[in-house]
């Protein structure tokens, strides 16, 4: 390099920016972006490759490999994938709805306690920390396990009422019973700190002027003032309830999964997707055919619900 | 008339009480059989009649579970631990250093790099799994403790929160720095991180619990037994034959007892932190 090339003004100069500003935004991002084009980035690109390929057991398939859309039909002709977006939808239906509606409710009694408020929060927070894998333990051996001595048959036993197998009766199908009671116990708490935070920020004004006004402390005050003042805090919650049932795994695979494998029915993309790229066959090109038409999915849902909240434009 | 609003008012708030007190003993059961099943006799467990406590709390079962060889518990808190302090300390260094970056340094093309960013955080697990498993595993990182951490370092999440909090960070203190000399980089570890802990602890304390308590990708890349994490090992023993139950419930007992003693120490930078989580304005 030239000594006219780091004179003010010369190219290099320019690259580093005043007071080597650019250089500095690098040391700071740089290491941050370079790991999460590696890690994020790269392996969407690559399986975007892989997915055009006959790849069993291999990451780097030859050109004899190729099946062009072969994958695509495949994966979309599949009765097993399709039943696992039915399963994901049913999913959200269930817990999505029964999680707003407790988190919320908790919340709203907890923020007017007096006494005790302190310990109340604590005690729903509490199973945040908590594990799926420990969760799903304590549901599927201890309070929902199909046997006399589990605690809802034990429960039930007392009212003179049979008991139930729960994770293995389809008709009715008791054990989305089980899938969703443990996942709203586990993120109920969770869910309530974002309301008690939402709550906190509606100006106390508002509900002076509306008893002013006549409204009657409860349900009036709830729909005209609370419940609209909630929005913002509603819509995180839902989008953040949708996207965290789309990636469920940790609590199907651990209840329904035994020596003998998985049972045919209640599996989400994600098991399905397990079961196919790293079950028996790894294979590996269908896999990530399934994880391309995953992705695209979510980008078509997340634009829809963009629009539908009307995200991004300015609250008032 | 009074009277009779005020005892509806009344009677209202003693119907809400005996709600909060039923759901909170509702909440609080599955901690109790933990306890229970980990600490009662087979016996007592597997009885038709309903123990509601053990006769006898057997603490040796807390011992027989460090002597299981199908259950390599010790092994397991071992790598749960390693794993977790690694990715959190790796996790807060990585997004804490960039959230700063893209909150102060005036760069050009900075709102890009911010938005490429931010991109990922659409790109849900169920998408990434496949691919990431096929990177790690052409890299050889299978069953390693490189293949189990460094790809889940990098959190646009955890550089989200950062670089919002730095945005309202107060600009005086960094002018000040400046003038004495500072550059960015020592006015980074002298001022801002020193006058920026509760952002840290709250980020800090998110990522360990998501760390300890993650399952797929640990199952994923963690194959071999020396590699399993506690939540792996567990998952792997409710499928074994002729199952312990009291040992397997003492077990998960064990594995969450560190957490539990982070979260009642740190709840409030946890609360903190998960309030920053959900407001994305």
């Amino acid at each position: 390099m030239s000594a006219a090339d780091v004179r003010p003004g010369g190219p290099v100069a320019r690259a580093l920016g005043a007071q080597r500003r650019n250089l500095w935004f690098w040391v700071f991002v740089g290491p941050f972006a370079i790991g999460l084009g590696l890690f994020t980035y790269v392996p969407l690109v690559w399986s975007l490759y892989l997915s055009f390929f006959d790849a069993h057991n291999t990451v780097t398939p030859t050109g004899d490999d190729f099946v062009g859309l072969g994958n695509y039909t495949a994966m979309l002709g599949d009765g097993a994938f399709l039943s696992s977006l039915g399963t994901f939808v049913l999913f959200t239906a269930f817990i999505v709805p029964a999680t707003y509606v407790l988190s919320l409710a908790l919340a709203l009694m907890v923020n007017r306690l007096r006494l005790a408020r302190a310990f109340f929060r604590s005690v729903f927070f509490l199973p945040t920390a908590c594990s799926y894998v420990v969760a799903a333990v304590i549901w599927k051996l201890s309070i929902f396990n199909g046997v006399r001595f589990g605690l809802a048959n034990t429960v039930l036993g007392w009212f003179g009422a049979d008991q139930t197998a729960w994770l293995s009766t389809t008709h009715p199908p008791w054990y989305w019973l089980v899938i969703v009671t443990v996942r709203l116990w586990l993120q109920a708490g969770f869910y309530m700190i974002l309301f008690l935070a939402g709550l906190q920020r509606i100006s106390p004004q508002l509900y002076e002027a509306a008893a002013v006004d006549g409204a009657r402390a409860g349900w009036q005050v709830f729909r005209h003032i609370t419940f609209p003042q909630l929005r913002a805090t509603s819509v995180a919650v839902v989008l953040l309830l949708v996207i965290n049932a789309f990636q469920a795994f940790d609590e199907f695979y651990n209840l329904l999964s035994d020596a003998r494998g998985y049972p045919p029915y209640a599996r989400p993309p994600l098991v399905y997707l397990y079961y196919t790229a790293l079950g028996r066959d790894q294979n590996l090109g269908l896999g990530s055919a399934g994880a391309v038409i995953l992705a695209l999915i979510i980008a078509v849902a997340t634009v829809v619900q963009a629009r539908w909240f009307g995200l991004g434009r300015k609250e008032e | 008339m009074h009277d009779a609003h005020d005892a509806l008012a009344r009677a209202g708030r003693a119907i809400r009480v005996v709600v909060l007190i039923a759901l909170a003993l509702l909440f609080l059961v599955p901690f109790y059989l933990l306890v229970r099943n980990g600490l009662a006799t087979e016996r007592e467990i597997t009885s038709p009649d309903w123990t509601f406590f053990p006769h006898e709390l057997r603490w040796s079962h807390l011992a027989e579970v460090f002597q299981d060889p199908g259950l390599p518990m010790g092994r397991a808190l071992f790598n749960s631990a390693v794993i977790a302090v690694s990715t959190t300390v790796g996790t807060v260094v990585l997004a804490s250093l960039a959230g700063y970056g893209l909150a102060r340094i005036p760069y050009r093309h900075a709102n890009v790099v911010f938005y490429a960013i931010l991109g990922t955080l659409m790109v849900p697990a169920a998408v990434t799994f496949v691919p990431s498993f096929v990177l790690v595993s052409s890299l050889g990182w299978i069953s390693t403790l490189r293949g189990l951490v460094i790809p889940t370092l990098f959190s646009a999440f955890a550089c989200f929160i950062f670089r919002q909090y730095f945005l309202g960070f107060p600009q005086e203190l960094e002018d000040a720095a400046r003038v004495d000399g500072l550059g960015y980089w020592r006015t980074y570890w002298r001022i801002v991180v020193p006058n920026a802990r509760p952002v840290f602890a709250a980020v800090g304390t998110i990522v360990f619990i998501g760390a300890w308590n993650a399952f797929l990708w640990p199952l994923v890349i963690g194959q071999d037994q020396e590699a399993w994490t506690v939540q792996v090992a567990l998952s792997t023993f409710t499928t074994a034959q002729n199952l312990n139950l009291h040992e397997l419930f003492v077990a998960a007992a064990v594995s969450i007892a560190p957490l539990i003693v982070v979260f009642l120490l740190l709840q409030r930078y946890i609360v903190a932190g998960v309030e920053r989580s959900g407001i994305d304005d």
